[in-house]
């Protein structure tokens, strides 16, 4: 099959600082476990290295996480919004591809959670009819992502119909 | 015109409120009283246990007395409201054109009364989401019933004025209970029974009484005979159970079209239930064969409509039961307004292998299972069950992963989108092309070095989505670009033979569109 189609990635990538977002994310729960460990290592004296070696593990095995894998999540993740639809890439061992055509689209929202707006960032959700689950951009700039909830606001409404 | 005064609810619903009660109160208070008697004497009993009931019929009474009071509703020209409330008083309105459905039950206390309850419900809104809106009136008499339901529903078409007949579609025929012992249900149902049995003599403190009958029928007759026997037993108590539920669920059947522009479903021994749907709301039709009833050439027919509670209890989508198979198709080619059969693309053999592959695994892990028993301490009797339930098991997963594979298939004619998968429960979707809402593409690492994908198209009917599983990824573009033309077609490139891996390199700086020809794929 020489023109065999294939799915090209959307054009557009997060912001960047999204992966400062993603390694405090990661960084959090794995702070949070292994200083659980360390703190009951020195107290519990009779489990002491039953404790604090896991947490030294923990520790580490997170920390190389949160260093290596965001950057590698922020080349998986891309978007794209064309006149006709918005389209978003995530995944890695589930590559994933959504399509949500501008004449469907019921709601935009724009959502930024205290750490999002720690880096300034904010999500975009974008939902259908469909109880299939919405389309969503994680980790847009600030300004970027009102920008883009407005615009597709304003192109939905101009879209006749019940989107159902 | 009288359409526009209030009304209140039948009053008979406190005698029927009583009846339920009474009920009610017979089925806690004759155990009590039995137990209470056996400690003293029957007087005693009937002294504590006679007030108690007294005081919950009579109390319940006195509290629908007043919820009946209470309740008022009208139908004016453009709106359905219903004023309630003991407490506070709630007024809701419904705007007429906006009501989807008028549905009908009856409880078998409201039917010896002559009474129904009626929902009236907007069907918009996703599913469970917060855009539905119901009314309930319960109760009101049968009449008044149906006349509400044709006011509402009835859009006036006056073009249709002459024959007004309702165009029937399907009705019941006693012989579908036979597919009822093959439904999923058997096993379910028998297996609640097994724990009923247990749960009852563990309340009067002798959980051991089952397992020691069991042991003393082993010794007394052979424990294979026994295996069989119980097998026997718990295939009977669940087909029979199984069965019980389908009559009283579709008993009496039917399923009509009504010259409004409705489908109309009627079923029920005991409680009866109507179900209205707007033909409108339809996107498509489901034909589902679970595995037992296709091997007995059965089928069942649901409607894919918008603002169906997708609820599976309530099976409130099902048009037709388990009922033949050339039955359930004539009916759904009705429905659906569909042509003759389309013929379906099979899937590359590679998702074939996908499930062998599967079904392998689950046979490696039964053969462990094998070999443990047979290392451990147990009885040769308890090896050999394993053995055997091993084996079937093996060959069970094997012929599903067979199967699974032979149902997969996808096609397309000038209005749907048709999709077969399942071997469990073999379904065969028609999805309307112009009822699909969206994409979502979906190809795990397996995936990719099959070359299969999963094309999901989502929709606002029905289930919400449904799947195209582990098609070729290039056919498989290329046929759901063709579904709903234009809409995948931005994301697609065509030519070269490049595998898709990771893109090559993110922009440098502030996350802006890459527009060199940027999405190079490295091979």
């Amino acid at each position: 099959m020489t023109n065999a189609p294939r799915l090209r990635a959307p054009r557009q990538w997060l912001d960047p600082r999204v992966t400062t977002w993603w390694r405090v994310l990661v960084a959090l729960p794995v702070a949070a476990m292994s200083a659980l460990l360390l703190l009951l290592g020195l107290v519990i004296e009779a489990a002491r290295w039953w404790l604090v070696a896991p947490g030294l593990a923990v520790a580490a095995v997170g920390g190389i996480a949160a260093v290596v894998l965001p950057r590698w999540w922020y080349r998986l993740h891309r978007w794209e919004v064309t006149d006709t639809a918005v389209f978003t890439r995530t995944g890695w061992f589930w590559q994933t591809w959504r399509v949500a055509p501008m004449s469907r689209i019921q709601t935009v929202d724009t959502t930024r959670g205290p750490l999002q707006r720690m880096f300034g960032l904010a999500t975009v959700t974008v939902t259908t009819a469909s109880s299939a689950g919405p389309v969503v951009i994680a980790g847009l700039a600030d300004e970027q992502a009102r920008d883009l909830a407005e615009e597709l606001t304003r192109i939905t409404d101009e879209t006749p119909g019940d989107a159902t | 015109m009288s359409t526009a005064e209030w009304r209140t609810l039948h009053r008979h619903t406190l005698v029927a409120t009583a009846i339920v009660l009474t009920g009610l109160a017979m089925a806690a208070g004759v155990p009590t009283a039995i137990g209470i008697a056996a400690g003293t004497s029957a007087q005693v009993a009937l002294a504590w246990v006679l007030p108690g009931v007294a005081v919950l019929v009579g109390g319940g009474v006195a509290v629908d007395h007043l919820r009946w009071r209470r309740t008022r509703y009208r139908v004016s020209p453009t709106s359905m409201e219903l004023r309630r409330g003991i407490v506070v008083v709630a007024n809701r309105s419904l705007a007429r054109e906006r009501i989807r459905s008028v549905d009908l039950g009856a409880s078998p206390a409201l039917r010896i009364l002559g009474l129904v309850k009626v929902t009236i419900g907007t069907g918009d809104g996703r599913q469970g989401g917060a855009g539905e809106q119901t009314l309930v009136l319960n109760p009101v008499s049968r009449d008044e019933g149906e006349r509400l339901r044709t006011l509402l529903l009835d859009r006036g078409d006056p073009a249709s004025g002459g024959e007004r007949a309702d165009q029937p579609l399907a009705t019941w025929n006693p012989a579908w209970t036979g597919y009822a012992p093959l439904s999923f249900l058997t096993p379910l149902l028998a297996s609640s029974a097994v724990g009923a049995v247990f749960q009852v003599s563990e309340w009067f403190g002798r959980q051991q009484v089952p397992i020691q009958v069991t042991r003393d029928l082993a010794e007394a007759i052979g424990p294979w005979e026994t295996l069989a026997g119980l097998v026997a037993g718990f295939a009977v108590v669940g087909a029979v159970a199984s069965s019980a539920l389908f009559v009283e669920a579709w008993w009496g059947c039917r399923l009509d079209r009504e010259p409004s522009g409705t489908l109309r479903v009627r079923r029920g021994l005991l409680t009866t239930r109507s179900v209205s749907l707007e033909e409108r709301r339809i996107r498509g039709v489901e034909v589902v064969e679970p595995l037992g009833a296709r091997s007995a050439g059965a089928a069942r027919l649901d409607v894919v409509a918008t603002g169906i509670s997708s609820d599976r209890k309530k099976e409130l989508s099902v048009l037709v039961p388990a009922a033949p198979r050339r039955l359930v198709w004539a009916v759904a080619r009705e429905v659906a307004g569909l042509p003759d059969a389309v013929a379906l693309r099979a899937h590359p053999v590679r998702a074939r292998s996908r499930r062998l592959w599967r079904a392998g695994v689950a046979v490696v892990a039964m053969a462990a299972v094998v070999v443990a028993a047979a290392a451990g301490p147990l009885p040769r009797f308890w090896t050999w069950v394993i053995v055997g339930v091993a084996a079937l098991v093996s060959a069970g997963v094997i012929g599903l992963a067979w199967d699974g594979y032979r149902g997969l298939g996808h096609g397309l004619d000038e209005r749907h989108l048709v999709v077969r998968r399942g071997s469990l429960r073999r379904s065969t979707v028609y999805l309307q092309r112009s009822g699909i809402i969206g994409w979502r593409i979906r190809q795990s690492l397996f995936q990719r070095r099959a070359g299969l994908m999963t094309f999901t198209a989502t929709t606002a009917a029905g289930r919400g989505r449904y799947s195209i599983v582990d098609a070729d990824e290039h056919e498989g573009l290329q046929f759901a670009a063709g579904v709903v033309p234009g809409l995948l077609e931005p994301l697609l490139i065509r030519g070269g033979d490049a595998g898709v891996s990771l893109p090559a390199e993110p922009p440098r700086r502030g996350g802006e569109a890459d527009n060199s020809p940027g999405d190079q794929y490295r091979a």
